[in-house]
């Protein structure tokens, strides 16, 4: 039980990175209706700008809280502005050609972003600096351990997560991605700037992009190039299991894709994780294609 | 204060309308009847900006409008309430509400509400509820309300009455008059061609894209070609 219980634990860490990557997923395909492909590289980007961050910010003396907390934001102001670049220069020219016609663009601008990164960066892993040393604790004296960095992954991703509903239900732009992802031509009757609001999204789907790739690194030590490949397509299994264009969803897809995966690596599968996170997808696509959280919509004629 | 001169409008290969002029004096309910597919919804979507004349001028308030945004044209006050209500399903009454005013700097916002309010109790009872639960009629009052949240100096109305029960639609002509009244000027679409020409100063009667008869609404709904063809007598 103490076993399975500790890997519920590992599990959620996972799962909140996949959470926080699968959100961006679900806001953009709920604005746009476009699976963003690129996301995974976001995440990537985000995750080397922490890096460097992190590392310069260490340098010059910076007591660690505030470096994890600088470096975040930095990582996630950054990245915003790469996804509001990306969808002003690659997917708003063809918001009206066919949905395919920017699936495809989405793959393009993910290689571009990879490779780009390797040409910059070189293809070689790299190590993530100690931001913060690793501290073991035992939980209420059973053989459990947390350790800090998972309390500081919980941290991160609730407070993002409260941050973000606050966005979407309380402020003027959240309240203008609601209208618009309903019904995009009323909401361009009331007014509201619909290529702004779609930036918006964009820029938010991407710093928490970020803030997952910061974690990612700060958790496995390592980063590359093509690092956002995998929590990519993973975040985006997760986006669909929890009903794609649902936050909600996103947010218990990722946890739930993540529990799913250390439990099965927990025994003893751990070649297995993979396949059965894919398999997921396929389960969820034959018998719920709306997912846990979605709706089922009849497309509009 | 609304002049629409020679306008032609396409939807891809249709015409849809044709070498089309119409004018909306301050202070009048204008209304446009006509069968389906005349090209009506087409003319309010149009001058709201949501599709672009091919040729033709539109003029609002003595400036050009032909060429701006939607959002350009809905802060000059030229509102458009679409056919089919359009509410946010998924959001509260009041955010419904709340999104009409987008443009709105904040500071009437609360006289806004309570001016709706007044106009609508039923919206008042039902702020807290999500707008997709709201019976026809009522998404129709809210869909007029949010309307009236951006401070229309013209307000389009596409098809208000339709598919409410015939005491809604009382109702719902009674409060375009009163926004009439409170200074509004209302260009109204209508199947409910009786109706319309009952509460309506003026009217254009469109045929596939084409004025083919204008005048007085009084005047139009005696005729005996309108009897025949849109009043069903």
């Amino acid at each position: 039980m103490e076993y399975f219980i500790q890997q519920l634990i590992n599990g959620i860490s996972v799962g909140s990175i996949y959470a926080l990557i699968a959100l961006g997923y679900t806001m953009v395909y709920g604005i746009i209706k476009l699976i963003n492909f690129a996301h995974g590289d976001v995440f990537m980007v985000g995750s080397f700008i922490g890096l460097y961050s992190a590392k310069f910010l260490a340098n010059a003396g910076l007591p660690p809280v505030l470096v994890l907390l600088l470096s975040l934001i930095i990582a996630m102001t950054m990245s915003s502005l790469l996804g509001i670049t990306i969808e002003r220069l690659a997917y708003k020219p063809l918001r009206k050609s066919t949905r395919i016609a920017a699936l495809i663009t989405a793959i393009g601008v993910s290689f571009l972003l990879e490779y780009v990164a390797v040409l910059i960066l070189g293809p070689q892993a790299k190590g993530f600096p100690d931001i913060m040393e690793k501290k073991q604790y035992q939980l209420f004296g059973t053989s459990i351990q947390v350790d800090s960095n998972q309390v500081m992954i919980l941290i991160t991703t609730i407070v993002l997560m409260i941050i973000l509903q606050y966005i979407v239900r309380y402020t003027k732009t959240g309240k203008a991605m609601r209208a618009v992802s309903f019904d995009m031509e009323a909401a361009r009757l009331m007014g509201i700037n619909v290529d702004r609001t779609i930036s918006a999204t964009f820029a938010i789907g991407s710093a928490l992009a970020a803030a997952a790739g910061v974690i990612f690194g700060m958790t496995y030590n390592s980063v590359d190039p093509l690092m956002g490949v995998m929590p990519g397509l993973k975040a985006f299994v997760a986006a669909v299991l929890g009903g794609i264009g649902s936050i909600p969803g996103a947010l218990v897809g990722g946890l739930l894709l993540g529990t799913v995966e250390t439990e099965i690596s927990s025994l003893g599968y751990s070649s297995w994780r993979d396949g059965v996170a894919f398999a997921v997808l396929i389960l969820i696509l034959i018998f719920k294609p709306s997912g846990l959280f979605g709706k089922n919509v009849r497309e509009k004629v | 204060m609304l002049t629409v001169q020679g306008i032609n409008v396409y939807y891809g290969a249709i015409h849809a309308l044709k070498d089309l002029s119409i004018q909306v004096n301050q202070g009048e309910i204008v209304t446009l009847i006509g069968a389906n597919g005349a090209g009506k919804s087409t003319l309010l979507k149009t001058l709201s900006g949501l599709l672009k004349p091919k040729t033709g001028s539109i003029e609002f308030l003595g400036k050009s409008i032909t060429n701006q945004s939607v959002q350009a044209i809905v802060k000059q006050g030229l509102i458009h309430c679409p056919e089919g209500r359009r509410v946010f399903a998924n959001m509260s009454v009041e955010e419904n509400l709340e999104l009409g005013a987008y443009l709105q700097d904040g500071k009437s916002l609360a006289a806004d509400f309570e001016r709706v309010y007044s106009m609508f109790p039923r919206l008042l009872e039902r702020k807290k509820q999500q707008a997709g639960t709201l019976s026809g009629g009522e998404q129709q009052m809210l869909a007029m309300g949010r309307a009236i949240m951006g401070h229309p100096k013209l307000l389009l109305l596409d098809e208000p009455s339709m598919g409410l029960a015939p005491l809604l639609v009382q109702d719902i002509f009674k409060i375009i008059q009163e926004v009439n009244a409170a200074g509004t000027t209302v260009l109204l679409v209508e199947q409910n061609a009786h109706q319309a020409l009952k509460i309506a100063h003026r009217a254009y009667v469109l045929e596939t894209g084409r004025v083919v008869l204008e005048g007085d609404a009084s005047e139009l709904a005696d005729s005996e070609e309108i009897k025949m063809a849109y009043l069903g007598h």
